[in-house]
């Protein structure tokens, strides 16, 4: 049965391979190049291992072809995500109303009466958030370590079930509270129904590749937006500071648990399936067939859940998993370029694959990933810009395209080192200081000019 | 303030980018990411413009509002400087840039010249200031409202829209203009284009006496707009080549008023 997997996996990653190349070339001709050396096509990807110059030119050139590209290729759904996140703060005001409910991960709470206070305990909620997720990653590398792979896929596979019915549905309902649209319970329950499943199916087994993507976005858009209502003000933002920390040391460090993971995939000669990446190539279709896995976000509050409804808390990660360096490190060599993102929080899906590594047809397969959580904390960021920043339009403006910039930048850093790269750091630090920066400096300036119509 | 003044106020002062996006650069995902990268650049200034003028204010501790009025229009001013020299700044990174690229191209010839280049960077610019300006004035349309209610112009809106129009068309021009003068080393015309620009930040401050600001700025605007598709390699020749040639003959080869 593995073998007809196999074979039917690598039959169509054969045909997707020489669809996607054929796309290339068509697009290579054009000006691709971009001004900046961007993607992680490393120049040795391919089985003739003997290189001469004029190959190792043309390789990289090659890669600065297709840079530009894919740096638009993870614009256009990091720009989807956010619209959508900005959209739904504009619009429903559910998602700006703090109820007083908190995470359990964050239980201090912040209206006190000094603003010491206030800043110690917006310390400790973050401290406690980023422990968590420290020791979700650490587990996750644990029972990666230890084949656990089934506990791992069933993790995932709730997580994203919550996230798909549960929360949808009261994004769903908070939609018509808004708009003031009545809808019976029947067709109501239809339609989650079926948004649910098809979702599952997409993301965890074969769908439609662009349909998978608009189901991450989606995701990714309802987390961020749970994260706004639910993280209070100063915590949320020194989050935003520590997990762009963490995320640059568990990528970088060599004993960063992101590494460790990616370096165990890498001995085990596995690829570690990234459950919880967006990929804009349809490579990864051939590998949800084989292991119907999570490839999914992750990262759900959980303790919200105990609040809200009252669950048994389950360890649900908070975050999202990102994908581990080593595994970015080990595709790239195999499939391509893949951005690296975010780590992990908790959730990555380790997929335990017992597969042998892909065919090298998917070396050809030049699409570029980013892992979910880096959806989400962007638009987390640009989220609360809009929610919060009295400048209003011109910080949520001001901080989408310092994140853009971050992302740009990130890739192009990923063009030069072609190994894997936390995406968060300079995009959240970007974006943090233009929010600050916009929101204190810019704004009252802009005011001014426009009470008296100047223009500069 | 109803929708209509809206959607008139929105596309009249981002139809014609927005149309320019759409035609020109959309397809191309170099011109985005140097568009996303021009309007970068803008929002650097502005920052730093808006520090300096935040340090000032604060360190005059005026009441007095006359004195605000002077800081202010010092922050213009400073703002326009500062936009011209993030502008060259662009100019430098684009053609380092642009050589590395050539160098590692097969061809020893980039993807992008530099005329285009600099149309996309002016238009980052202007978009980025267009919004900036626009983006908050257009939300507050929507909702409640009297204009003018304390005897202010009651045509604040249109104005508004008018002014965006032509500050982002100007950033275009002033854009294509700036790199050529760079490229060619004359600084005749990078000290004229700062100095329209500072200018068309003068004319401004007559507002609301929008006869003395927007006629001059729109005259400009025509100005530079014929200055820039000169100085990009167009010609009058060109231009009724267009009009004549491309019923007639479509196999030759395309005449297009800009040489991209």
């Amino acid at each position: 049965m593995a073998d007809s997997v196999e074979n039917a996996v690598n039959n169509v990653s054969n045909d997707a391979a020489e669809t996607n190349q054929h796309a290339e070339t068509g697009g290579a001709g054009g000006p691709g190049r971009n001004e900046v050396e961007l993607n992680g096509q490393p120049p040795t990807p391919r089985p003739p291992q003997v290189v001469n110059d004029s190959e190792e030119d043309e390789d990289e050139e090659l890669t600065l072809k297709y840079g530009a590209k894919h740096v638009i290729m993870l614009f256009i759904p990091v720009t989807l995500c956010m619209v959508v996140v900005v959209a739904t703060i504009k619009s429903v005001s559910f998602y700006t109303q703090k109820d007083g409910q908190q995470l359990i991960y964050t239980p201090f709470r912040e209206d006190t009466e000094t603003v010491g206070q206030r800043a110690l305990n917006s310390m400790l909620n973050a401290i406690i958030m980023i422990s968590v997720i420290v020791v979700m990653t650490l587990v996750l590398v644990v029972l990666y370590k230890y084949r656990c792979y089934k506990v791992i896929q069933g993790w995932l596979f709730f997580s994203n079930l919550l996230l798909l019915f549960f929360f949808s549905f009261i994004y769903l309902g908070e939609v018509f509270k808004t708009y003031n649209v009545a809808l019976d319970y029947f067709t109501l329950a239809l339609i989650i129904w079926n948004f649910g499943v098809v979702g599952m199916i997409c993301i965890h087994w074969k769908g439609p590749l662009r349909l998978q993507q608009a189901y991450l976005i989606m995701i990714s858009a309802l987390m961020a937006l749970v994260f706004i209502k639910y993280l209070p003000e100063w915590t949320a933002w020194l989050i935003l500071a520590a997990i762009s920390v963490y995320d640059l040391l568990a990528v970088l460090c060599p004993k960063g648990p992101l590494r460790i993971l990616v370096e165990t995939a890498q001995e085990r000669n596995e690829p570690i399936f990234p459950a919880l990446i967006y990929s804009s190539t349809m490579v990864w279709l051939f590998n949800m067939a084989d292991t119907a896995d999570t490839r999914n976000n992750s990262s759900h509050p959980v303790p919200q859940q105990d609040s809200q409804v009252g669950m048994a808390p389950t360890a649900q990660p908070d975050d999202d998993g990102g994908f581990t360096p080593t595994w970015i490190d080990q595709q790239q060599h195999q499939l391509g370029p893949i951005q690296s993102t975010e780590e992990s929080r908790q959730e990555i899906q380790e997929m335990p694959s017992t597969r042998p590594p892909p065919a090298d047809d998917d070396d050809e397969e030049r699409g570029v990933k980013l892992g979910l959580g880096d959806f989400i904390f962007y638009s987390m960021l640009v989220g609360k810009a809009s929610a919060t920043a009295s400048g209003d339009w011109n910080t949520t403006l001001a901080c989408f395209v310092a994140i853009l910039i971050g992302l740009c930048l990130t890739l192009l850093l990923l063009a030069i080192f072609k190994k894997a790269l936390p995406a968060l750091p300079i995009s959240i630090t970007f974006g943090l200081v233009f929010y600050f920066a916009t929101d204190n400096l810019v704004r009252p300036f802009m005011d001014q000019l426009a009470v008296h119509q100047f223009y500069i | 303030m109803t929708v209509a003044v809206f959607f008139g106020c929105a596309f009249i002062a981002f139809g014609p980018a927005f149309a320019l996006f759409v035609f020109t650069i959309a397809k191309d995902p170099l011109r985005v990411l140097i568009l996303i990268t021009g309007a970068f650049f803008w929002l650097l200034s502005l920052l730093l413009s808006s520090l300096v003028w935040f340090i000032a204010v604060k360190a005059s501790n005026a009441d007095d509002a006359t004195l605000r009025r002077s800081l202010l229009i010092f922050g213009v001013f400073f703002s326009v400087l500062l936009q011209e020299l993030f502008r060259f700044g662009y100019y430098r990174l684009l053609r380092k840039a642009n050589e590395g690229l050539a160098a590692i191209s097969e061809d020893e010839s980039s993807a992008i010249s530099v005329r285009q280049m600099a149309y996309v960077a002016g238009l980052g610019f202007g978009i980025m200031s267009g919004a900036f300006s626009m983006i908050n004035i257009l939300s507050d349309s929507l909702g409640p409202g009297t204009v003018g209610i304390f005897g202010d112009s009651q045509y604040y809106f249109i104005t508004s829209a008018l002014m965006t129009l032509a500050l982002t068309l100007l950033h275009t021009f002033w854009g294509v203009v700036f790199f050529d003068g760079c490229e060619k080393s004359r600084w005749w015309v990078i000290s004229l284009v700062v100095c329209l620009h500072l200018l068309v930040a003068g004319l401004s401050l007559l507002n609301p006496f929008y006869e003395g600001s927007l006629p001059p700025v729109y005259i400009i605007t025509l100005m530079m707009g014929i200055w820039a598709f000169f100085s990009s390699g167009g010609s009058l020749h060109n231009l009724t080549a267009l009009c004549t040639r491309r019923n007639a003959e479509i196999e030759t080869s395309p005449v297009q008023p800009r040489s991209d």
